[in-house]
């Protein structure tokens, strides 16, 4: 999909929460051995939210990054979509608590508002819609989020993953953009790999069906499908990005595709962090937008289960060396942690009931 | 379950403090307030008008809360600080992403947005300013 009027990336920012537990911890947890899943998981320890954290607080500091980026003020933004699969509430918009903090759409908050679900490719979605909106002239600026707190059972194998962390972007027109999207394309189809039903805390998966018909077939259809409307092979790339819900899978999806591992492993983020769901490939393009240079490539490919998969084709500008350094670089806050044990990571995360729970006292 | 429902109305009134840090200043004598006040404190003029306060202070002084009240309990241990701010209001917040004993007079600390106050299962999730040490 190409819009009629080119449009780009004006700013990006990242959050990412302070505390980590360790997957030897989350093991020990459970009696089990880690050295029996580490190859098989790749990722060494995960982010957890605080207890006063979530997907709104983790939204609205990615927002405040990428503003201090775009260098406009949030009065402009006429489109903010948050695309999450863990909303503070079932039913009340994330995006209107967002709106508010910001400022956005001005004192009248003239500005569309809604949150997107699409499990891990969320965030992806609000970026296509407002490309739309955008490319068509409807508004100027548009802010897309992608942000969770990503719960996996308690000894669940997604409990190894599952983690807190969010990035936004600020779309604009061509000309006011330090990244230009050239072209976008999605493919969706029903493949149950992964779900959560309504009052339900932690989602279900169909383990080895979540892999081959799933991630690699809808990654590899999207990758392939815009590499074809572009013209494009993966040589032309300088960097390739992937839904990561592991440490392993975007490496084998974009070996697979054609992409050596030097230009996957700059946008890897989830081995240092685990899976940041609708904030993992997103997460990835900021660590790469941190680091590109002007002429650069970029193909992200994102994956949501259920399922489906967004892919875009990105060209760096000039001028995005000038707003690199203006607002917290995705690595500052991966190397800002400090270490929880499964008890701490308990509470924070409400698994355990406490007093106040259940008594007036 | 019981749970403490707090008023929705009054959350309602204070977002711009809460989401924003706008503050009051008095157009008289320049004292400025957050959350914003009708009357000003120092002078008495009814004079005021919203301005958004400096997102960064340091920390004058703090006390570490362990018995909360009803609804900030899953927080405790937590610390409340009179900060001052970059432009010298002072206001009181609590602090977050630290530990009570890491907490020192003159810290640097830069305003986020977090969880204040969930009421219950069913009941609003209030959010306001906190302050955390600046990043780096
Ligand atoms: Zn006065």
């Amino acid at each position: 999909m190409r819009a009629s009027r080119k449009v780009g990336i004006v700013g990006w920012g990242v959050y990412v929460p302070k505390w980590r537990i360790k997957s030897e911890e989350l093991a020990r947890g459970w009696g089990r051995d880690w050295n029996r899943y580490a190859a098989g998981i790749m990722v060494e320890e995960k982010s957890v939210p605080g207890i006063d954290e979530d997907t709104f607080t983790i939204a609205y500091e990615a927002s405040i990054n990428a503003l201090k980026r775009a260098r406009i003020d949030a009065s402009k933004l006429r489109a903010v979509y948050v695309g999450t699969e863990s909303k503070p509430y079932a039913v009340k918009t994330t995006a209107t608590m967002l709106i508010d903090a910001l400022g956005a759409g001005g004192e009248g908050r003239l500005t569309t508002g809604a949150d997107y679900e699409f499990a891990c490719k969320a965030g992806t979605e609000a970026i296509q819609s407002i490309l739309g909106l955008i490319g068509s002239g409807m508004i100027d600026y548009g802010l897309a989020v992608g942000a969770d707190t990503a719960q996996g059972a308690p000894g669940d194998a997604l409990e190894y993953t599952a983690s807190a962390g969010g990035a936004a972007y600020i779309l604009g027109p061509a000309d006011k953009s330090v990244a230009v999207i050239e072209a976008s394309l999605s493919h969706v189809t029903d493949t149950p790999d992964f779900w959560r039903r309504q009052h339900e805390r932690y989602p279900a998966h169909t383990r080895a069906f979540t892999g081959e018909p799933a991630y690699f077939k809808h990654i590899m259809t999207a990758a392939k499908e815009l590499m074809a409307l572009m013209g494009t092979t993966p040589e032309d790339y300088d960097y390739a990005i992937f839904h990561q819900p592991n440490g392993k899978f975007p490496l084998r999806v974009g070996t697979r595709l054609g992409f050596t591992p030097d230009k996957i492993k700059p946008g890897l983020i989830t081995p240092y962090i685990g899976n940041t769901y609708s904030g993992s490939a997103l997460v990835g393009l900021a660590a790469v937008l941190d680091q590109a240079k002007p002429g650069q490539k970029i193909l992200v490919v994102s994956f949501g289960s259920g399922a489906g998969s967004d892919a875009f084709h990105i060209e760096v500008k000039e001028g995005i060396g000038e707003v690199q350094e203006l607002a917290p670089k995705t690595m500052d806050y991966v190397s800002r942690k400090e270490y929880v044990d499964y008890t701490t990571y308990a509470r924070y995360r409400r698994m355990i009931r406490m007093l106040h729970d259940f008594s007036a006292y | 379950m019981w749970a403490y429902w707090q008023s929705v109305p009054a959350h309602w009134r204070e977002l711009p403090a809460r989401y924003r840090l706008e503050g009051g200043r008095c157009k008289d004598c320049g004292h400025k307030t957050l959350p914003e006040e009708g009357v000003c404190p120092v002078c008495g003029s009814r004079n005021i008008e919203r301005v958004a306060l400096p997102r960064r202070g340091r920390v004058i002084n703090y006390s570490v809360i362990w018995n909360a009240p009803r609804g900030y309990e899953y927080y405790t241990p937590y610390v409340v600080a009179l900060i001052e701010l970059e432009d010298g209001t002072r206001v009181f917040s609590q602090l977050t992403d630290v530990h009570p004993e890491e907490v020192k007079e003159g810290m640097e600390v830069e305003m986020v947005i977090r969880k204040t106050r969930v009421s219950g299962e069913s009941g609003l999730i209030a959010y306001s300013y906190k302050f955390r040490p600046v990043l780096g």
